[in-house]
């Protein structure tokens, strides 16, 4: 039984970035060898003019690995296939990178195969998470492409008997200029051989006006898979002989065993228990079987009582609080409040929030012939195969990890402590070992979102002016807490950080999509309204009087003109609300009209329109649906979310008390992207959802008064909230 | 007890040996290889589990192999035909109405229970018949819609 503090530390491996050894050129020759014929051109970071211009700060900082961050293979049937170590969980750059690489080879974009999150094809990778794929691997995929067309150019000025300057690109053929019929397919160009060659100068990427295929909108590519049920993901792999693993699980965190008995177990035919030191599980070729017999085991534990629960956690939270780190600051907050004329004084919480992916933790791992092979839903397989080579005393180069289609992961498969013990049992049974985690289990072993406290004390001049903004953020992170406002005195503070935090929570805690912003922009966003009713202003107005950031202006002016805004004082009972914030480098703004049942607490959310600008956009159909998604999953951190525990122990096991959306929670949802084709692209799949706990405070506190001090704003908090404004 | 239970699947007579007290749910995912029908919650509270069992959607998790003898059960791979999807099928991938896409076999079906019954639902009808599918990406909206979609295309006849 892996305990917490184990569970912790592997959390924390996998989603830390650790670099591997520097691959060499004869472990890429033997990859391009796994991939079989065709020819490979590709691109190196490690020699690495792509290294000098990509824009990695904050993607690998100083420490970049030496490897071969994107590979094309071109096939003799003139398809084109390319190799990253990201993985699809929904999020869509199965689609995006091929229109990348598609554009810049000047190939079309059915012609184009991705190969995704195999650590045995495709170049090493930390993980899928910030929002990083587009902005920051995209440049690699796009290098890639262009110097692989340049590539391809110097080999057809050698057989086609013209300088390369006089060739054309289109659609996989390579033409001389004013005669077309000179002219040769990528696909006969790289045939039977394999091609290492760099380009003394790299050519320049296409200038985004330029595009065909980038920035025009598509469908999902995998679509068909999908709606067919042919996709697959990691608990549809069927080896011969696979086992289903059922383990023995505590019944609270913290919990020591203190007594074991599986004979029961035992006993049902074709079962068998197996043991690999705290590690106890039912193996068996169905996995119903295999839970029967883990329901025979009788197991004693010793239940540490902590007094701590989803109630007493706040305080528990700030006595346990770290020396905190300024994450941004200007002026000098005495100054500050010796200006105000006013002082705004409050404190926000949020509980914690669990992933919750359709698809639960699952692997499969296989022994053949001294290698182990992992199917597994993971957003890091290198990850993966770094941490199962460490529990199995193996070699990286034995250990494969290949990553079917994920069912969601959000952060939570960041972490994935089910493929080591697929690995484990395997290793010990002999036999291929499917670990498919249970519901209750997937609540269990959640990393969660952490519970987290915010304390702001603001003040406004006479004037009307914020002059004083104190920010401390506890447990939740920094992300998204730096201040955008023209306000001459503030300090951000950050006590703790959602990563770092041994020995604080009583369970697992980790990045959960846009970490820390969620929550920094939901105080924010409502300690701003809370200061714009004392005034009398319109809090759209007073967040763009304080606002000279040309791109926070754009956002918040086209969602204002999106949901026809008109300002009026607050509470104005119409219950608009609004948010607004920074993630992934690009910026959101969002507004959302709701209805409040005072009888019942009950919030109907109307309607939500979002503004994003996001830089350039590769596939605007994709991002819209990443806005749509991350407004209608929000819903659920804002109005409903929050695991409630005692004692180590979880007290929400399956969605019949953890509610997520639905489908009668929908509001009207109108998106608009905000042009902006001058900057590269930024992310996509997270800064959406950050303002969601936002607007909805907001709104809720525009329509009644009251302040929701609380998220999720459950029926009780909006009663209890409607009772103290009254009194 | 092991029991042999007939039913038809996706259309064709199967004559299964098998404990007859088992999930549907596991007996299609390991005994029949049909991976289409997801585990999501194992208590019915999800939808990913859905098949159809004369064409109403039924989680699968909450069902015995011994209560579908005699019965004519459809899963996700028995919908398109001939390489043809299915209109709904159709509608899901037009209208981008799926992202990870662990839900949408359940999604399809339960669409395809709700059609069945009633072929002309109002937007209001459709968010009550998919009510207790759960999706975590977010294709709400266009889930919707694309059930719109498909019953237009259907012309008001069933599925």
């Amino acid at each position: 039984m892996k305990d917490h503090s184990q569970r912790s530390s592997d959390e924390k491996e996998s989603t830390g970035i650790v670099y591997p050894k520097s691959i060499t050129r004869r472990d890429f020759l033997k990859r391009l060898g796994l991939v079989g014929g065709g020819l490979i051109v590709y691109a190196s970071v490690g020699d690495m003019h792509a290294l000098a211009r990509a824009p990695r700060r904050g993607y690998a900082g100083a420490n970049v690995p030496v490897d071969f961050n994107a590979f094309l293979k071109i096939g003799v049937d003139n398809r084109v296939t390319c190799f990253v170590g990201k993985i699809e969980m929904g999020q869509g750059p199965i689609t995006s990178f091929a229109q990348m690489v598609a554009e810049e080879m000047d190939v079309s974009y059915e012609s184009v195969d991705m190969v995704m999150g195999d650590t045995d094809l495709c170049p090493w990778d930390a993980g899928t998470w910030g929002s990083l794929s587009t902005r920051f691997y995209g440049v690699f995929v796009k290098e890639a492409a262009a110097e692989a067309k340049g590539v391809l150019k110097e080999l057809a000025a050698e057989r086609l008997r013209c300088a390369p300057s006089q060739l054309v690109t289109r659609a996989g053929v390579i033409s001389e200029r004013g005669r077309p019929d000179n002219r040769v397919t990528y696909g006969k160009l790289t045939q039977g051989r394999l091609i290492e060659r760099h380009l003394k100068d790299v050519p320049p990427l296409k200038p985004s006006h330029a595009y065909t295929i980038s920035g025009k909108p598509y469908l999902r590519r995998d679509a068909r898979e999908k709606v067919t049920g042919k996709a697959q993901f990691a608990g549809d792999i069927h080896l011969p002989g696979m086992l289903y693993a059922k383990i023995i699980r505590p019944p609270a965190h913290g919990a020591k065993q203190t007594n074991i008995d599986t004979s029961a177990a035992e006993a049902i035919p074709g079962i068998q228990v197996v043991r690999d030191g705290d590690l106890t599980a039912v193996l068996h070729p169905y996995p119903d079987i295999a839970q029967q017999g883990l329901e025979k085991i009788k197991a004693k534990y010793m239940v540490p009582q902590t007094g701590i629960n989803h109630d007493t956690i706040f305080d528990y939270l700030l006595k346990k609080a770290p020396s905190p780190e300024v994450a941004s600051q200007a002026g000098d907050l005495k100054t500050g409040a010796k200006k105000a004329a006013t002082i705004f004084e409050e404190t926000y919480l949020n509980s914690y929030v669990a992933h919750a992916p359709m698809e639960t933790h699952t692997a499969l791992a296989n022994l053949e012939n001294g290698k182990m092979t992992v199917w597994a839903s993971t957003q890091s397989p290198f990850g993966v195969q770094r941490q199962v080579a460490a529990a199995l005393g193996l070699s990286a180069d034995k250990v494969r990890v290949i990553t079917p289609f994920v069912g969601g992961g959000f952060g939570g498969k960041s972490a994935s402590a089910q493929a080591i013990e697929a690995a484990r049992l395997a290793n010990i049974s002999g036999k291929p070992v499917m670990v498919m985690w249970s519901r209750e289990e997937e609540f269990f072993f959640d990393t969660f979102r952490p519970a987290a406290v915010v304390k702001i004390r603001s003040g406004l001049d006479d004037a009307g002016n914020i002059v004083l903004w104190d920010y401390r953020v506890y447990f939740a992170g920094r992300r998204g807490c730096q201040n955008f406002y023209e306000i001459p005195h503030h300090r951000e503070a950050v006590y703790g950080e959602w990563r770092i935090a041994p020995g604080i929570h009583p369970f697992a805690v980790g990045p959960w999509r846009a970490p820390a912003a969620n929550t920094n922009v939901y105080a924010r966003d409502l300690h701003l309204n809370l200061m714009a009713e004392a005034a009398g202003q319109d809090p759209l107005a007073l967040r763009l009087r304080h606002l000279k950031d040309r791109r926070m202006r754009s956002v918040l002016e086209a969602v204002a003109k999106k949901f026809s805004y008109s300002s009026a004082k607050l509470p104005s009972g119409r219950g608009v609300g609004m948010a607004c914030g920074i993630d992934a480098e690009t910026y959101v703004a969002l507004m959302a009209e709701v209805e409040v049942d005072a009888n019942s607490g009950a919030i109907q959310v109307i309607r939500v329109a979002c503004a994003q600008e996001m830089g350039q956009v590769v596939n605007p159909q994709g991002a819209t649906v990443q806005i749509e998604g991350c407004l209608t999953m929000g819903l659920g951190y804002a109005l409903a979310e929050e695991m409630h525990f005692d004692n180590g122990k979880l007290l929400d096991t399956n969605f019949d008390t953890y509610s997520i959306p639905r489908f009668s929670w929908l509001p009207k949802i109108e998106t608009v992207i905000v042009p902006n084709p001058a900057l590269p692209p930024k992310g996509g799949g997270e800064p959406a959802i950050i303002g969601m706990g936002g607007v909805l405070a907001t709104a809720v506190h525009n329509a009644t008064g009251a302040k929701l001090l609380q998220l999720p704003m459950t029926n009780a908090r909006v009663k209890a909230a409607l009772k103290n404004r009254q009194a | 007890m092991i029991k042999t239970i007939v039913f038809k699947l996706n259309g064709k007579s199967v004559n299964l040996r098998v404990e007859g007290e088992r999930p549907l749910l596991w007996v299609l995912r390991t005994d029949l290889g049909l991976t289409g029908a997801k585990y999501g919650c194992g208590e019915g509270v999800c939808g990913a589990c859905t098949v159809l069992i004369n064409d109403e959607a039924t989680a699968s998790c909450q069902i015995s192999a011994k209560e579908v003898a005699g019965s004519d059960i459809r899963t996700i791979e028995g919908l398109a035909q001939n390489g043809q999807l299915h209109p709904i099928q159709e509608a899901f991938a037009a209208h981008d109405a799926l992202q990870c896409g662990f839900c949408t076999p359940g999604m399809i079906l339960k669409a395809y229970g709700l059609l069945s019954s009633n072929p002309a639902p109002t937007r209001q009808e459709i968010i009550d018949g998919m009510e207790d599918n759960l999706c975590r990406c977010g294709a709400h909206v266009r889930i919707i819609a694309a059930i719109q979609s498909a019953a237009k295309a259907l012309k008001g006849g069933t599925p």
